[in-house]
């Protein structure tokens, strides 16, 4: 369920880290907390972002949720499928509905997150 | 130390619990807000049918020889109209003419008032009215006595008529009949909360469960689902139905709400004189519903500019699943609270462009 060569934070989001370039997603549990999610709200390409501020937010029915970014760095590309297809964050979170990627401008940031059995262990507790 | 009273549970609570409902904290109760997910509980009512626990909503019975009088004097709307077997819906206001709440008055005899009132706001509905108590009349809370099912959509009647001898078809819209669902007895009211035909089910705490249970056995090929809150509250707001908390509440008058049609000022009631008073000066905000032009969706709470000023508020916002569009309700001053002006939703710090709309946003096809 959660890959072993991602990264997690506390809030939910993931990082897929190749050579200085990070993916960002929400992880399946935070689309299984939100519901159906209905609306994704992203930086736009070249924007810097901040580790632990906002990158952005997810809708759902429901409620609206703030997305913090895990890194610090520059957006590269943002998925374009989620602006049209917002519900494939349901359906795929930790693949085809990535959120951004980013290049990191300060690795060392990466031994802050929690490794998968953290992740899992921390929402479990959090249960 | 800090005490937190626990939350009040529906006997329907360990079923949610055990069929992997999500639950919340809705005003004080422990409620399901979705079973399978909110959209498609809400495509469940608007194509077919959809179960609510609703358990939670209150129930007062006025009863006596002067029943009637006390209604009328609590009740915006002309209770001496009903006939038996009818309902009205009502507001329950204060003498500066903002809303206490609003009901539902079920006439079940010339002699005995059911009113079915806001979960969270039963204990002060019971008090107010009390309160106002100057006749020969029993005012009984009754909130524990009764359990409550709604099954709404096009082929509620369908489902529910497997169940019961008394003929559905027979109960027309805001009327009821008391009489037995699955041999367990009932009162069996053509109302509802979704805008879709459907019955709202009240019955002894004891068989709601089993109730639940029969009810979903014989909408399965129908493809019944449970529903939560969620898809109420989506299928309410599409509907435009006032939501006490969000479009009306002790500041809010009937009038600014849209809701001067459940006013009758022809008759005796509390508040009537600050009504009046309120209608000579003219309306200063009225509700509006309006429709998302840009990207971004509207939320409770949210501020409304009009040519860039701040000119109102949301009362209740969202995506709207039927129409596939972000909808919502919003007080605005009164001559901008017209279809067809552009308004300005701030969304998160970003005006959002919207426009309103004519409510209800969806109407079912009759």
């Amino acid at each position: 369920m959660y890959p072993d060569n991602f990264r997690y934070t506390k809030e939910h989001e993931w990082v897929n880290v190749e050579a200085d370039v990070a993916t960002v997603g929400i992880t399946f549990h935070a689309q299984s907390e939100l519901g159906d999610i209905v609306y994704v709200d992203l930086p736009k390409p070249e924007a810097t972002v901040e580790r632990g501020k906002s990158l952005g937010s997810v809708e759902s029915v429901k409620a609206v949720s703030d997305i913090y970014s895990p890194v610090s760095g520059e957006v590269l590309e943002v998925n374009p499928i989620l602006a049209d297809a917002p519900e494939k964050l349901n359906e795929d979170p930790h693949g085809a509905a990535w959120l951004v990627k980013i290049r990191l401008s300060n690795p060392a940031e990466l031994s802050e997150l929690l490794t998968a059995g953290q992740y899992q262990e921390y929402i479990g507790a959090e249960a | 130390m800090v005490m937190s009273s626990p939350l009040k549970a529906t006997p329907l609570n360990a079923i949610h619990r055990s069929h992997g409902a999500r639950m919340v904290d809705f005003g004080g109760w422990d409620m399901p807000v979705q079973y399978s997910g909110i959209l498609e509980e809400h495509k469940a009512v608007r194509t077919s049918v959809g179960l609510f626990d609703v358990s939670h909503m209150g129930e007062i019975e006025i009863r006596g020889s002067e029943a009637l009088a006390l209604v009328e004097l609590v009740s915006t709307n002309t209770a001496a109209k009903l006939a038996d077997g009818q309902i009205q819906y009502a507001g329950l206001l204060y003498e500066h003419g903002g809303f206490v709440d609003d009901i539902l008055v079920h006439r079940v005899s010339s002699t005995h008032f059911f009113l079915c009132v806001n979960a969270s706001n039963q204990e002060k509905d019971f008090e107010h009215i009390r309160a106002q108590n100057h006749f020969r009349a029993d005012v009984d809370f009754a909130g524990e006595r009764y359990a409550q099912l709604a099954i709404q959509g096009p082929r509620a009647l369908e489902v529910l008529q497997k169940l019961t001898p008394v003929d559905l078809a027979a109960i027309r819209y805001y009327h009821f009949r008391d009489g037995e669902v699955s041999s367990a007895p009932a009162r069996i009211a053509r109302t509802g909360y979704t805008g879709e035909d459907g019955f709202e089910i009240y019955l002894a705490p004891a068989e709601s469960v089993r109730l639940w249970k029969e009810i979903l056995a014989a909408g399965e090929e129908c493809g019944i689902r449970p529903c939560g809150l969620g898809a109420r509250n989506t299928l309410r707001l599409e509907s435009a139905m006032a939501l006490y908390g969000h479009e009306i509440d002790a500041s809010t008058t009937p009038y600014e709400a849209g809701l001067g049609w459940i006013v009758k000022l022809d008759k005796s009631f509390t508040g009537r004189d600050a009504l009046l008073r309120r209608k000579q000066a003219g309306m200063r905000r009225r509700l509006a519903g309006f429709e998302m032009r840009g990207r971004g969706i509207a939320r409770d709470g949210y501020e409304i500019l009009v040519d860039g000023r701040p000119a109102g508020w949301v009362t209740s916002g969202g995506p709207s699943p039927a129409l596939n569009r972000n909808i919502g309700l919003c007080y605005l001053p009164a001559d901008l609270a017209t279809p067809g002006r552009k308004i300005e939703v701030l969304v998160r710090d970003r005006p959002v462009e919207a426009e309103t709309v004519p409510t209800p946003f969806y109407k079912r096809a009759k």
